[in-house]
């Protein structure tokens, strides 16, 4: 690995700017006294120089020191988090312990929390955004990476990458005024003609509820999750295809054995990055989710996430196990997408190791 | 393993034309077609609702967007105009603070990795934990940042500069890191030889070098936490009125679109779509600059 190498030789040599045979003094004397000649005779003007300018190493090391601590302090950062939501938890973990996930109540007057409503909210609503999103995401990045003529290619992947930063609340405002009503004319009612049958649809159609947030959901997450996608294909090295296609494998052959099982690791990752994202959004379903809290069978009711919960309730929480409750919520929201996204980035680093680094 | 016979007698070659061989083709074909077909349909599904989305902001936007918007106070329930200006300089306000925490430690850590730590376990470990950091929802760092800085005191535009400068962080740390690592070790390499100190190359070679890509970087991060919503409902809080200390609860842009929109009248709605377009140009221009960047020759040939 050629870069590692000159890494090294590199580092070695800066350890020390000035070359002196002779090191005899440590750097932080030799910054004010000239140093007596290394060499025979009298000292050059040049060893004179370099020994009045002294070596920098105090700097060096100093700055180093400087740069370690700001890169530190994202271990500190997420070490305060944890440490924050446990401490104000505290009152709502000793109250209800791992129960507070079980129950469904939530009743702030009585001081009855339940979390499950919320847990049903966001995993309904993750997973079916996943399963709307999946598909699509994998169909645009093989169309970009395998199908694509070239002059599409960059158009094509610049707006997804476009629309992955376009925030939340602005997916929200589109979803509250172009979505919902789409959702109460159009789409629901169909849906529940023609699937009405499997339960899912069923019960009054107000264009706010669980589907809704899903669509949303699944837009939001698709360029995330095709971008990614594309990125770990873009790795599989080209000798993989010819090889394929050299034993005359027709196109999607070769996208299926050489593309695809070669990056399914990094594509189940790239996934998981969608489902941690889906998992803690947080503006956008709150606009269209409903934000009732009950567990019901059909898609077009009302529901509540996690996420939405917080936004809606924590500012106007009384009561301190109300909030701790709520922090608690915060809490799990917080462990689950570590975890989701721990796994999710070793997957995806497992396939992208190799490729050159990228600019998100 | 010589010329061993194989199954087929050698005096007759090979018939590639029986009908089970053609029906085999046919339906590899069939599957290859159906398959890219699908993959276009899926492209063409995803971009057409993407690009109406986008269409459909501008549009909304750019009709209700006028000067008002950036001059005047929100007006009251009930009459019309108004505007959102001291939004507008909440979020100036809060993101500046953001930036000051933000960018320089953002900055210090991607050194850290791209010049002193390659290789090591300490850097794998921090480049991992950034990405980490980077998916954690941003309503839980509100909560903690709550807790930290507001529980038992005010909201305040200062909280709410803490929680956005800490959501910078990871992002501007891994872009600033790909951008140094563009920069070719030659250069470096003719600094330390002239005897320039270490930190001295880093400031005035490695970093000047990528720095186009390096701004960029922070402007791209910026523009993410400038639409942050969830964070700023309880920490900044939201204000109708010109606030300026930041000891005292402060309006946001983000917020005031979220308030809007949820909100019953048609002025508002009109007065949330105006915001919304703000955001996204701003968000649309930064974007532009990182890709641009990104792709440019210059900085390409490193590492």
């Amino acid at each position: 690995m050629p870069p590692s190498r000159m890494t090294t030789e590199r580092e070695s040599g800066s350890s020390m700017p000035v070359p002196s045979p002779m090191p005899v003094t440590p750097p932080s004397v030799s910054m004010e006294e000239t140093s007596p000649a290394s060499g025979s005779g009298a000292p050059s003007a040049i060893r004179t120089y370099l020994n009045q300018r002294g070596s920098g190493r105090l700097a060096d090391n100093s700055f180093a020191a400087v740069m370690l601590i700001c890169a530190c302090s994202i271990f500190a950062i997420v070490l305060f988090v944890f440490t924050i939501l446990v401490l104000r938890s505290h009152l709502s973990l000793v109250q209800f312990g791992w129960r507070f996930f079980t129950r469904s109540a939530w009743d702030p007057v009585a001081g009855d929390f339940g979390a499950l409503a919320f847990i049903y909210g966001t995993l309904a609503t993750s997973i079916l955004a996943l399963i709307l999103a999946v598909p699509l995401a994998l169909g645009v990045a093989v169309f970009i990476t395998e199908l694509c003529p070239r002059p599409l290619r960059a158009p094509i992947s610049f707006l997804t990458e476009l629309l992955a930063a376009i925030p939340s609340v602005v997916y929200g405002l589109w979803a509250v005024f172009v979505l919902v009503p789409l959702m109460r004319d159009v789409i629901g009612p169909f849906l529940s003609k023609t699937l009405g049958w499997t339960g899912f649809f069923e019960g009054p159609n107000f264009g706010v509820g669980l589907l809704t947030a899903s669509i949303i959901l699944s837009i939001m997450i698709l360029p995330i999750i095709s971008s990614l996608t594309r990125d770990i294909m873009m790795a599989v090295p080209n000798s993989q295809r010819e090889a394929v296609l050299a034993l005359g494998a027709t196109k999607w052959e070769m996208i299926r054995i050489g593309v695809l099982r070669n990056s399914r690791i990094g594509i189940v990752g790239a996934i998981m990055l969608g489902l941690g994202r889906a998992l803690g959004e947080t503006m956008a379903v709150t606009m269209v989710i409903g934000n009732h809290p009950e567990i019901s069978k059909s898609l077009f009711a009302p529901g509540y996430t996690l996420a939405s919960v917080i936004a809606n309730e924590f500012s106007e929480a009384t009561g301190d196990l109300y909030l701790s409750a709520l922090i608690q919520i915060g809490l799990a929201l917080f462990l689950v997408t570590i975890v989701v996204n721990a796994i999710a980035r070793l997957m995806v680093w497992a396939v992208t190791r190799g490729a050159p680094a990228r600019v998100s | 393993m010589s010329t061993q016979p194989l199954g087929i007698p050698p005096t007759r070659p090979m018939d590639f034309q029986t009908k089970t061989m053609r029906l085999n083709n046919l339906r590899r074909n069939i599957a290859n077609y159906v398959v890219s077909s699908l993959a276009v349909i899926a492209t063409i599904l995803v971009i057409i609702p993407l690009v109406a989305i986008l269409f459909y902001l501008i549009y909304k936007g750019a009709s209700s967007l006028n000067l008002a918007f950036f001059t005047h106070l929100p007006a009251p329930v009930g009459e019309s105009g108004g505007g959102m200006a001291n939004a507008i300089v909440g979020s100036g306000i809060i993101l500046t603070l953001a930036s000051l925490i933000g960018v320089p430690i953002g900055i210090a850590a991607g050194v850290y990795l791209a010049e002193f730590g390659r290789g090591r376990m300490l850097a794998n470990a921090i480049r991992f934990t950034a990405d980490v950091l980077n998916g954690v929802p941003s309503i839980v760092m509100g909560i903690a940042v709550f807790a930290l800085l507001v529980q038992g005191r005010h909201f305040s535009a200062f909280s709410g500069g803490v929680v956005l400068g800490i959501m910078m962080i990871p992002t501007i740390t891994r872009t600033t890191e790909e951008m140094l690592a563009t920069v070719p070790h030659a250069i470096r390499e003719a600094a330390l030889g002239l005897g320039v100190p270490k930190w001295r190359t880093v400031m005035s070679v490695s970093l000047r070098t990528a720095s186009p890509g390096i701004i960029t970087g922070c402007m791209l991060a910026f523009a993410r936490v400038a639409g942050e919503t969830a964070p700023l409902l309880f920490t900044a809080f939201g204000n109708q009125f010109w606030s300026f200390r930041l000891n005292e609860p402060i309006a946001a842009l983000p917020l005031q679109i979220f308030v809007y929109a949820t909100g019953p009248y048609d002025e508002w709605h009109r007065l949330a779509w105006a915001g919304a377009l703000v955001l996204i140009v701003l968000i649309m221009v930064s974007v532009t600059l990182v890709r641009i960047f990104a792709n440019r020759g210059v900085l390409k040939g490193g590492s």
